[in-house]
């Protein structure tokens, strides 16, 4: 029996994997917000009901999406290979990962940010209608306006789902929170190592929550109950 | 001003409209009644450009706003704003920010957006609750919130769809007040569509009842109060309770239907001095249509000449719509 990891380099391994992890879940949001948002919107718009109504754009709008949704995590991982080489030039490594991390997370925005924005009420957007706002005007000043504070809790929900799949970063040398307590901890039996990392991503999971939780009110004008 | 001629829509083979024609003339209050069902929402939809009929035309200025396409639909809803039914405000902007949004959508600069922003809150009377969100508002603030969005793009009709629906008596006055003030002030040419006659008697010049998807009757409400067969007399005037035991007192008895303050006022002393007749007025009641008192009683008269003192109010101006006992049709 090998005495346990000194608390000074569990430390160090904490703040590398982190900074690792960090960065593949931030760059992946900033891309699958990008990218995710315009699709909930078309879904939306194309809906039935919606402001531009087109039941061919968003069957396939819709099978496209669910298909991406009903793809494990790993699977894309393994299955990107190519297409990630295209795009980062390698892939293995932390920058690697971003790549399926953004392409399993678009579809993921793309339906929480469509159920959003149904969520509108019709009599709202039809007084917008009938002031002459052009559809750009009101998607933006009225569907994304108006459910901003859904919208931004939608992204902390996929903020966790992607630290969530980024475990699985290992698999192709990501490294991440994720790796560091399968193969540091699980794999070598090193148990402090293991349940660090465990306690460090619930506290980093429950702030970051909280932090979109109060970023949402920030921009929330709706009255709330309180007791 | 705004015409709505032979207008008709279905949804699934059902009707809803069948061919309805309205005129509203420039600067004036038009309020379209009937019980639901009838196709006033689904007339009020086409008319605020939210949903196009099947046949028929809607002319502002005499163009037809009903199968334009793009940015000339969009420019066409400025010209109609829209008070629509229920809660319509955004809830994450200010007052001031919905009051706004349509001359956003019209492109006008920030400043000048300002300053008309503010002219419309002073006319709704709500200059104070500029910075509130609707969520810090009444019912009837949110609602003249929506009449100040409506009219900020200057628009020359205002569309209201049932604007007191979920109101109390008291709240409604302050939104029908202030479409009134949009009348006299603007000059707007206001359709109010209700189901609340009460609507109809504050401040519509005109009226429209519609049944089944049909205008069954449509002209100046004073003029339709004094008809005794119309929908909107039965419908604006008080009710006169059956007394058989009074009315049995005597020799002749029946309703009319006085409007203005001289009418009002001096007609039925006078009758009763003329013809040296006792006149007691047996049941009916006074209401107010707009600034003028309007009278429906039921008159109960004693003495040889009763029937004279009928005839002479039929010719002075009242309306006496039946003669209930004795000969019929005296003077009406």
């Amino acid at each position: 029996m090998r005495s346990a990891t000194p608390w000074s380099d569990v430390i160090a391994y904490l703040v590398e994997a982190t900074g690792e992890t960090l960065y593949m879940v931030g760059v992946s949001t900033v891309i699958a917000t990008l990218l995710g948002v315009p699709v909930g919107v078309w879904l939306q718009l194309t809906a039935k009901g919606g402001l531009r109504p087109n039941a061919a754009v968003h069957r396939i709008l819709s099978f496209v999406t669910d298909l991406g949704r009903s793809m494990p995590f790993i699977v894309l991982l393994v299955a990107l290979t190519s297409v990630t080489r295209l795009i980062v030039g390698g892939s293995i490594g932390s920058t690697a990962v971003i790549v399926p991390l953004a392409v399993g997370a678009i579809p993921f925005v793309g339906r929480l940010v469509q159920n959003i924005l149904s969520e509108v009420h019709v009599t709202v957007v039809e007084a917008a209608i009938t002031t002459g706002a052009s559809t750009l005007k009101i998607v933006k000043s009225v569907l994304i306006r108006e459910s901003l504070p859904a919208l931004i809790n939608a992204i902390g929900v996929t903020v966790i789902a992607l630290i969530g799949y980024s475990a699985m970063a290992g698999v192709i040398g990501g490294g991440g929170l994720g790796d560091l307590a399968i193969r540091e901890g699980y794999q070598r039996f090193n148990d402090r190592i293991l349940w660090s990392t465990v306690a460090w991503l619930a506290v980093l999971t429950t702030v970051i929550q909280l932090g979109f939780t109060r970023a949402a009110r920030a921009f929330d004008r709706r009255r709330h109950a309180s007791v | 001003m705004i015409t709505v001629e032979n207008l008709t829509k279905s949804f699934q083979g059902v009707s809803a409209l069948n061919g309805v024609t309205l005129d509203v003339e420039a600067g004036t209050v038009l309020g379209v009644v009937g019980p639901s069902g009838a196709g006033k929402s689904t007339l009020a939809r086409c008319v605020a450009l939210l949903e196009r009929p099947d046949s028929g035309a809607i002319r502002v200025d005499g163009t037809d706003i009903t199968s334009l396409d793009g940015s000339a639909l969009r420019a066409a809803r400025r010209q109609i704003g829209v008070v629509p039914q229920g809660d319509s405000l955004l809830r994450q902007r200010t007052a001031a920010g919905n009051i706004a949004l349509p001359l956003e959508s019209a492109g006008v600069p920030g400043p000048q957006r300002r300053t008309r922003v503010g002219e419309l809150l002073d006319l709704v009377g709500l200059t104070d609750k500029a910075a509130a969100y609707p969520d810090q508002l009444s019912g009837g603030q949110r609602q003249r919130i929506a009449v100040a969005r409506a009219l900020a793009a200057n628009p020359s009709v205002l569309l209201a769809d049932e604007p007191t629906s979920a109101l109390d008596p008291e709240t409604t006055g302050s939104v029908l007040t202030v479409l009134d003030r949009a009348r006299a002030e603007l000059g707007v040419t206001v359709l109010v569509v209700t189901h609340d006659m009460g609507v109809v008697r504050k401040i519509c010049d005109d009226v429209a009842v519609l049944e089944q998807g049909r205008v069954v009757e449509h002209g100046k409400v004073l003029d339709l109060v004094n008809n005794p067969v119309s929908r909107t007399s039965s419908a604006l005037l008080p009710a006169v309770d059956l007394n058989p035991i009074n009315e049995s007192s005597y020799d002749r008895v029946a309703d009319v239907v006085l409007v203005g303050f001289a009418a009002v006022g001096a007609l039925l002393p006078e009758a009763a001095h003329r013809f040296g007749v006792e006149l007691n007025i047996v049941g009916g009641g006074l209401t107010r249509l707009g600034e003028t008192p309007v009278a429906r009683f039921r008159l109960g008269l004693n003495g040889e000449r009763s029937d004279s003192a009928l005839e002479w109010i039929g010719e002075a101006g009242g309306a006496v719509q039946r003669s209930l006992k004795g000969p019929q049709g005296v003077a009406a």
